[in-house]
């Protein structure tokens, strides 16, 4: 298992400490009431929080590499994608292939580079936000609700993408939803965060 | 020369002002009429009191009574850039970080200028020590109150996208350039500004000063000049090492932004 993601008594907060491990290639979901710490865990492995505990990726530790270097591997996508440029292109890096096949998979024409960013929907600015995020092409993907505010169609395209970049690189995905029907078509095994702790579903 | 004597009188009249100004403003319910009395009754009773400790400094010019004055200065600039800020850093890191940087620039310059322009015997004589570290002490504590404030308002305001590019990868000093930019732009307006209208608009309070104690007006002006860039550099100087100090305060080692070493806002 050399690419996958693996967490050993990671606490945060009064949470339980919380151990699994996500095999290369692997998609796992986590499901829970809101407020239960989905999105915490996702923090705390991404250590945007104060939190104890091992996470490795494949065979680098956390502590071993530069927390913005971790940061960029485990590639976190946060429930709202923030931007602070004026227009979209700005927030991207340079122009490249897989990039271009997204924005087309999504129904954007690359001239979306030239929007300006106040004039996006919570949608677009949602599928933008994943776009951008698989530009930097991380190791891992840590999803918070990645279509929380899509229609059934863009839905369908966010999982599709999303499945496509796991196959290609081998990356280990935790996908945070509350919708379970979703984790049952995207995930292989599902968790749930239920009173401070991660159980497995029966 | 001889000055025109200020009498009691004088000022009571110029104090009268004051007052009609304050009641004016508690019948529109500004609420700023309690603090406009207390400001100026704060200064009236501070300068009478400092008007006597320099004389008495004057009539003592020792190294160890100037440096003792010096530091009473510097701790309650560093006070006043704590009581600025709306969300100051917990514990004393808001005091030190704003005496440390005043210490670093306020106090290396006036030496600078004091041993090296000015070249006054001996360098401390605190006729021109104290006035020229008061003007550099002040003008730098404002720029460190406003970009301190600023730095951690705006963080604040803008957590999220602060973590959305740590999320990206990003190292704390990317994530913080628009704000680090925002702090010390609006922190440098005001040197800039009286910079730019001196003697067309303006005419600053030191030269001013001078020029009533009738000094000639082109003495006063050579002075008025070297403050001017004794401040702009102080204020600089000292306000850029207060934002990189904040900055580097506002994130852990791990690069976490640890808004929870704010306090809460005031408001």
């Amino acid at each position: 298992m050399p690419e996958g993601l693996s967490l050993t008594g990671l606490s945060f907060l009064d949470w339980e400490p919380v151990s699994f491990e996500i095999g290369e290639s692997e998609c796992v979901g986590i499901t829970g009431a809101s407020g239960s710490g989905k999105t915490l865990l996702l923090r705390a492995i991404a250590d945007l929080d104060v939190n104890h505990g091992e996470v490795r990726l494949g065979d680098v530790g956390r502590d071993s590499v530069s927390a913005p270097f971790w940061r960029s591997m485990v590639g976190m996508l946060p429930a709202e994608s923030k931007w602070w440029e004026e227009r979209v292109g700005a927030h991207f890096g340079k122009e490249n292939a897989s990039t271009r096949e997204r924005l087309e998979a999504f129904g954007f024409g690359y001239d979306v580079m030239d929007w300006e960013v106040r004039r996006l929907s919570v949608g677009e600015r949602q599928r933008l936000g994943l776009v951008r995020l698989l530009g930097l092409e991380p190791r891992a993907l840590l999803l918070d609700e990645p279509t929380a505010n899509l229609d059934v169609r863009n839905t369908g395209i966010v999982e599709e993408i999303v499945e496509a970049y796991r196959k290609r690189k081998g990356a280990a995905v935790l996908w945070v939803s509350h919708n379970e029907e979703q984790l049952g078509r995207v995930a292989r095994r599902v968790l749930v965060m239920d009173g401070k702790e991660l159980k497995a579903v029966a | 020369m001889k000055i025109v004597e200020l009498s009691v009188w004088d000022l009571g009249l110029a104090a009268a002002l004051v007052l009609a100004l304050a009641v004016a403003t508690m019948l529109g319910r500004f609420g700023v009429g309690r603090s406009l009395i207390v400001a100026a009754a704060r200064m009236t009773i501070q300068l009478s009191l400092i008007g006597l400790v320099l004389r008495v400094l004057f009539d003592h010019p020792e190294l160890l009574w100037v440096g003792l004055m010096s530091l009473v200065m510097l701790l309650v600039a560093a006070r006043e850039v704590v009581s600025r800020q709306n969300r100051r850093l917990r514990g004393w890191w808001s005091f030190w970080i704003g005496a440390g940087s005043m210490f670093l620039s306020s106090f290396v310059l006036a030496i600078f200028a004091l041993a090296v322009v000015v070249q006054s015997d001996p360098w401390y004589d605190p006729r021109y020590a104290i006035p020229i570290l008061g003007m550099l002490l002040g003008n730098t504590m404002n720029a460190i109150a406003l970009s301190l404030d600023r730095l951690t308002e705006s963080a604040w305001d803008q957590r999220e996208v602060i973590e959305q590019r740590l999320m990206l990868g990003q190292d704390r000093r990317e994530a913080m350039t628009r704000i680090v930019r925002g702090a010390v732009r609006g922190a440098f307006i005001p040197v800039i500004n009286a910079m730019a209208v001196a003697g067309i608009v303006s005419l600053p309070g030191m030269m001013t000063g001078q020029i009533l104690a009738g000094n000639s007006p082109t003495d006063a002006v050579k002075y008025q000049i070297l403050i001017f860039f004794l401040i702009a550099a102080g204020g600089g100087f000292g306000m850029l090492l207060a934002v990189w100090l904040g900055r580097g305060r506002l994130f852990d080692s791990r690069e976490r932004l640890r808004l929870d070493r704010l306090r809460e806002s005031r408001d």
